[in-house]
């Protein structure tokens, strides 16, 4: 491209034509705008070339504007920029400045270009220079310039100009974060500004204290004194605040400082006019200084003040205040109940989520249904997004730490139910987490989650709405998996199969017919062995009225051990099907007021019924069966196998009866029987943990290369179709396998072609299989979560997997109808570790140096040796520099705790010293420094190279006349 | 650092200045700058000035056809930055006399001057109007 020409330069677009041109083009849209934009550009890019600066100075104006208003990129003229920055007319470099603090980025390559400008203009005579220089600085420093301008900031610090002191102070918060060596160089003369007559100069240092203070208020506790002064003297509200926020941070760490500051603090509040020093004054003393009660009164006095006020500003603030404060002093938001449960129908959708926020923060045992009952009509009334708030703090509040407020499980089911028919519910997921959750982990509600969800089934209007999809899986497979508490199978099964399951996607609708397949399962069951379903149902009903008297946990789990089938519940609806009932039908006579007379047995499965179930599914399936989704087309193939083969069954019953009277099962009632038990094996809640509690079992091998698996798939088809097995066809074997081990024996009978089936598939196999010896350990070691009965025994490192709720079962104020069911819970321990943060390196770097400094400068003199080498060595040559950059990385990287750093950094900071005493005796620039800080330290630190001083640093001195 | 960027936006949603303390780039800024916008500039009057957006506090206020949003982190105090905005605006007022949205428009840099006299790396540093306006006002003078 052709330079720049004396024509350019003469009409050469200003400013001001260029924005005028862009308004003018905006009208006629956007696409006419950017192209008089990019014409503009490219002027843009010829005249910065300019050897004119003025015509180079407009030229990156214009291009600061397009950048900053429309995104433009000017990364490219970052050169152009310093070029200017070396302008003699201020303007220019005004200019010039004002684009690279606005343009440029940690990832701008030139930027090491300016140091040299910079430190030219930190040293200028024109105060206006400085001012602009330490601006710029302020916003585009990087490690680097950082490192290379504390000198020249160092000696800023102490300018007579108020507003360089001012920008100075400013400046050095950016270099502590990026150069924490800094610290040691300009902390001391920053502190002696906090004394400074200049409210000014007092402000900005309280300014960077603040910052300070948030990342690591503990090295700041020695200026408590000088904070103090200014919190008394200060009449500048600004101030005022900032020092509040100090405080704010440093009361909790020494509960002497609280007692001597809440005063002056409380006077302010009673004195400001200032809202927002008043909003200072009350956040302070609801964060940090809550124990002092008087305070703590005036402060929610004045929070209540701003309840009141019409200004929706206040009245947030107020609300957020009360937040802060809740979950210590609960009464402070129940005084404001009203003001709070009002605020739920305010205009501001931000007041109402901080009302709402409030509102939970109230909930107790005693109150959650009533404030739910509330919530809910809110929730019913309000706008979608509003709706959904409530609804998920609802969930989450009552879900919280295992449902730990829930007494009324019944209630909650039937919330939930409730929550899934609101209209703007987008919750889905969460309910149907809980619904499952709450199915596995608290097996009196289930009878209830069953109604509930049989309720959701078999409403076909919810089927259209693809938000509470999810919510219709968790019914299904609730009741799948606990479908004997259902009233009805048959109509549980036409809820399941009903035509409007087409609108599902596949994963939701293979969760239907999953589920239908346990229903079919178990009406097959009930149908097949009606003596054993009664059988188990009076067994369940001692077992459960054990229960409900001993209210123990530990007798339910030894009904579990001694029948696997426990799970069927005794409370069978009396009203079921009682037009059908036959003559065989046996009624249970039940002493129990809460267990009904149930009537069970054939008479719910008349055959006619049944075979008419057998035909629907038939019906439903058989066209399913040319679905391309594969997980649809498994369970549907598995269904029909289980429809064809009972209806073998049902041939051969009769035929068998009237043979002989004698019941004898063939070998289809064998496999139902062995799904039965499979089905009613109960599924629990699996800790997050449980993979790694699995130990790695010796000698095993992976196989890198997998050629062979094709092999193996093909004759693992064959074994599978021959054995029902469902969705997880391992895991059932295993459960098989552990259940015939340890329960009973009749299983094992049972089970026996499912295990000789895998044992001949391990024999072939063996490879893929963990070594069957192993078996054992696996699984002594980590209990399936299913299995119920292991907390009896309990000499296992893992026997506390399951951790019973105590407290619970005593109903508390308020006398509860039923006693709160028990919650199984999974021992999480392990999982705090997951928490664990890695400590910020920076702020260590700057608080460690921050300690020295002050220690040195107050308690511990001999800790001035790490100041003054450190001083040294940011003096010392570039190359010095670099050396200790890199030695600074590979001490920071090894070290493990703050002692091993100090150490180490102690050990470094004395080869450093070596080194620049060496090297650096020529240099000019080191002898004009300020020595007074360091010069007296250097003879005492000699002296007491060797003791150990760390001992002070870690509790830091607050001289006494503070307190 | 307390004050994270400072916007004015009109009332079309067009940004008019924007000054960051922190760095992103410049799609972030655009996308930010929308989410704020649709956010802040849909809310009435009789709402509140504080809106929480990602890990930040939006502090707004409208001056005629300008909205002046600054986002600060959470330890900040939101009435303190109300004032400032006030602050800011009075300091306009007394410069361009009765200031507007065309004001800024075409004196950018001096808008971008005031603001960094009140505000460097993030922290409000001086709060006097004659001593913002006095280095713009010798500028002035010298050209």
């Amino acid at each position: 491209m052709a330079g720049p020409s004396l024509m350019d330069s003469l009409f050469q677009r200003s400013l001001e034509d260029l924005i005028k041109g862009i308004r003018l083009h905006s009208g006629a849209g956007a696409g006419e705008s950017s192209t008089f934009i990019s014409k503009c550009l490219d002027e843009i890019r010829r005249e910065i070339k300019a050897t004119d600066p003025q015509t180079k100075t407009t030229a990156l104006q214009k291009l600061t504007y397009l950048h900053s208003l429309h995104g433009v990129d000017m990364s490219w003229a970052a050169f152009h920029s310093i070029e200017l920055s070396s302008s003699t007319n201020f303007h220019s470099k005004r200019i010039a400045y004002l684009a690279a603090s606005l343009s440029f980025n940690p990832s701008t390559e030139v930027i090491l270009l300016l140091t040299h400008q910079l430190r030219k203009d930190l040293s200028s005579a024109n105060p206006h220079e400085v001012s602009l220089a330490l601006q710029t600085l302020s916003s585009i420093c990087t490690p680097d310039l950082a490192r290379d301008l504390t000198p020249e900031l160092f000696t800023l610090l102490n300018s007579n100009k108020g507003f360089i002191k001012r920008k100075a102070i400013a400046t050095v918060l950016k270099f502590f974060e990026l150069y924490p060596d800094s610290v040691r160089v300009c902390f001391k003369r920053l502190v002696e500004n906090l004394e400074s007559s200049d409210p000014g100069v007092v402000s900005a240092v309280v300014g960077v204290f603040c910052e300070l203070a948030v990342k690591e208020p503990r090295s700041y506790l020695p200026l408590a004194p000088e904070f103090y002064k200014i919190l008394v003297d200060s009449r500048n509200n600004w101030v005022l605040i900032k020092v509040l926020k100090i405080f704010a941070k440093l009361a909790p760490l020494e509960p002497r400082l609280g007692k001597r500051v809440v005063e002056p603090i409380c006077e302010h509040l009673k004195r400001t006019e200032a809202k927002s020093l008043a909003f200072e004054c009350i956040r302070t003393i609801l964060t940090a200084l809550s124990q002092y009660e008087a305070a703590l009164k005036l402060a929610v006095g004045k929070v209540r003040e701003f309840l009141v006020e019409d200004d929706p500003n206040l009245k947030y603030l107020g609300l957020q205040a009360l937040a802060i404060v809740g979950p210590k002093y609960l009464d402070a938001i129940l005084e404001n109940k009203e003001m709070v449960i009002k605020s739920l129908s305010d205009d501001d959708v931000n007041i109402k989520l901080e009302a709402l926020k409030l509102v939970m923060a109230m909930v107790s045992e005693d109150n959650i249904t009533e404030i739910c009952r509330v919530l809910m009509n809110y929730a019913i009334k309000s706008d979608p997004d509003f709706c959904n708030e409530i609804l998920g703090s609802i969930l989450s509040t009552c879900s919280r730490n295992y449902y730990e407020m829930i007494i009324d499980f019944d209630w909650y089911v039937l919330l939930l139910g409730e929550m899934s028919r609101v209209p703007h519910c987008q919750k889905g997921q969460e309910i149907e987490n809980q619904l499952v959750d709450i199915g596995m982990r608290v097996r009196d509600v289930r009878p209830e989650l069953v109604r509930v969800g049989r309720d959701l089934l078999i409403d076909p209007a919810l089927l259209g709405n693809p938000f509470i999809h999810r919510i219709l899986a968790a019914a299904a497979w609730v009741s799948g998996e606990y479908v004997e508490f259902s009233k009805n199978p048959f109509e549980l099964m036409e809820a399941l199969l009903q035509p409007r399951t087409n609108l599902l996607p596949p994963s939701i609708r293979a969760i239907y017919i999953q589920s239908s397949f346990k229903v079919l399962a178990y009406s097959a069951y009930s149908y097949f062995f009606p003596d054993e379903v009664v059988a188990q149902s009076s067994h369940e009903l001692a077992g459960s009225l054990h229960n409900v008297e001993s209210s123990d946990y530990l007798s339910g789990a030894a009904v579990t051990d001694t029948d696997p089938d426990q799970s069927f519940n005794p409370r069978m609806p009396h009203e079921s099907l009682r037009d059908n009932s036959v003559d065989k039908g046996k009624d249970i006579i039940t002493d129990c007021e809460n267990v009904p007379t149930a009537s069970l047995k054939m008479d719910r499965y008349p055959q006619d019924s049944f075979a008419q179930m057998l035909n629907i599914v038939d019906m439903t399936f058989t066209p399913l069966l040319g679905c391309h989704e594969v997980e649809i087309l498994d369970r549907v193939t598995n269904v029909l196998g289980l429809v064809e083969l009972i209806r073998l069954e049902i041939r051969g019953c009769e035929i068998q009866k009237e043979v002989d009277n004698v019941r004898e099962e063939l070998k289809a009632a064998q496999v139902i029987r062995l799904m039965h038990n499979a089905f009613s094996e109960e599924l629990g809640p699996v800790s997050l943990m449980a993979q790694e509690r699995v130990p790695l079992p010796d000698g095993l091998e992976l196989k890198e290369n997998l050629s062979d698996i094709d092999e193996i798939c093909g004759n693992f088809t064959i074994t599978i179709s021959s054995s029902f097995n469902l969705e997880r066809p391992w895991s059932r074997e295993k459960d098989a396998i552990i259940l015939s081990e340890h329960q009973n024996k009749e299983v094992v009978e049972q089970s026996n072609d499912s295990t000789s089936v895998l044992t001949e598939h391990r024999k072939r196999h063996g490879l893929y299989y963990l070594p069957s010896e192993e078996k054992e350990t696996v699984s002594s070691d980590y209990p399936p979560a299913n299995d119920l009965s292991l907390p009896d025994k309990t000499n296992d490192q893992t026997d506390d997997l399951f951790k019973l709720t105590e407290q619970s079962l005593v109903p508390k104020k308020k006398p509860t109808a039923k006693p709160r069911p028990v919650v199984v819970k999974l021992d999480d321990g392990n999982s705090i570790h997951i928490v664990e943060k890695k400590p910020e390196m920076k702020e260590h770097l700057i608080s460690d140096a921050v300690r020295d400094v002050l220690l040195g400068n107050d308690a511990a003199p001999s800790s001035s040796r790490t100041t003054k080498s450190d001083k040294l060595s940011s003096r010392v040559t570039r190359k010095d520099l670099l050396v200790s950059a890199t030695e600074q990385d590979s001490t920071t990287l090894g070290r493990s705790d703050k002692n091993s750093r100090r150490n180490k950094h102690r050990s470094h900071g004395k080869e450093k010293s070596h080194k620049s005493s060496t090297k650096v005796a020529g240099d000019p620039e080191e002898k004009s420094k300020p020595k007074s800080s360091h010069s007296h330290g250097k003879h005492k630190s000699r002296q007491r190279a060797n003791s150990a001083v760390n001992v002070a640093a870690q509790s830091p001195v607050i001289p006494d006349f503070l307190l | 650092m307390g004050i994270r960027f400072i916007l004015m936006v009109n009332k079309q949603g067009q940004t008019r200045l924007a000054q960051y303390y922190e760095y992103l780039t410049i799609e972030e800024r655009r996308a930010l700058e929308g989410e704020i916008v649709r956010k802040c500039l849909a809310r009435t009057e009789q709402q509140c000035s504080f809106v929480e957006h990602r890990n930040y506090k939006i502090v707004y206020r409208r001056y005629a056809s300008l909205f002046f949003l600054v986002g600060v982190d959470n330890e900040e105090n939101e009435l303190a930055i109300l004032e400032f905005i006030h602050l800011l605006v009075e300091t306009m007022d007394r410069h361009f006399g009765n200031v507007c949205e065309l004001d800024i428009m075409f004196h950018l840099e001096k808008a971008h001057f005031m603001l960094e006299e009140m505000v460097m790396n993030g922290c409000i540093v001086e709060t006097s109007k004659s001593n913002i306006l006095a280095p713009i006002q010798l500028m002035e003078k010298a050209s």
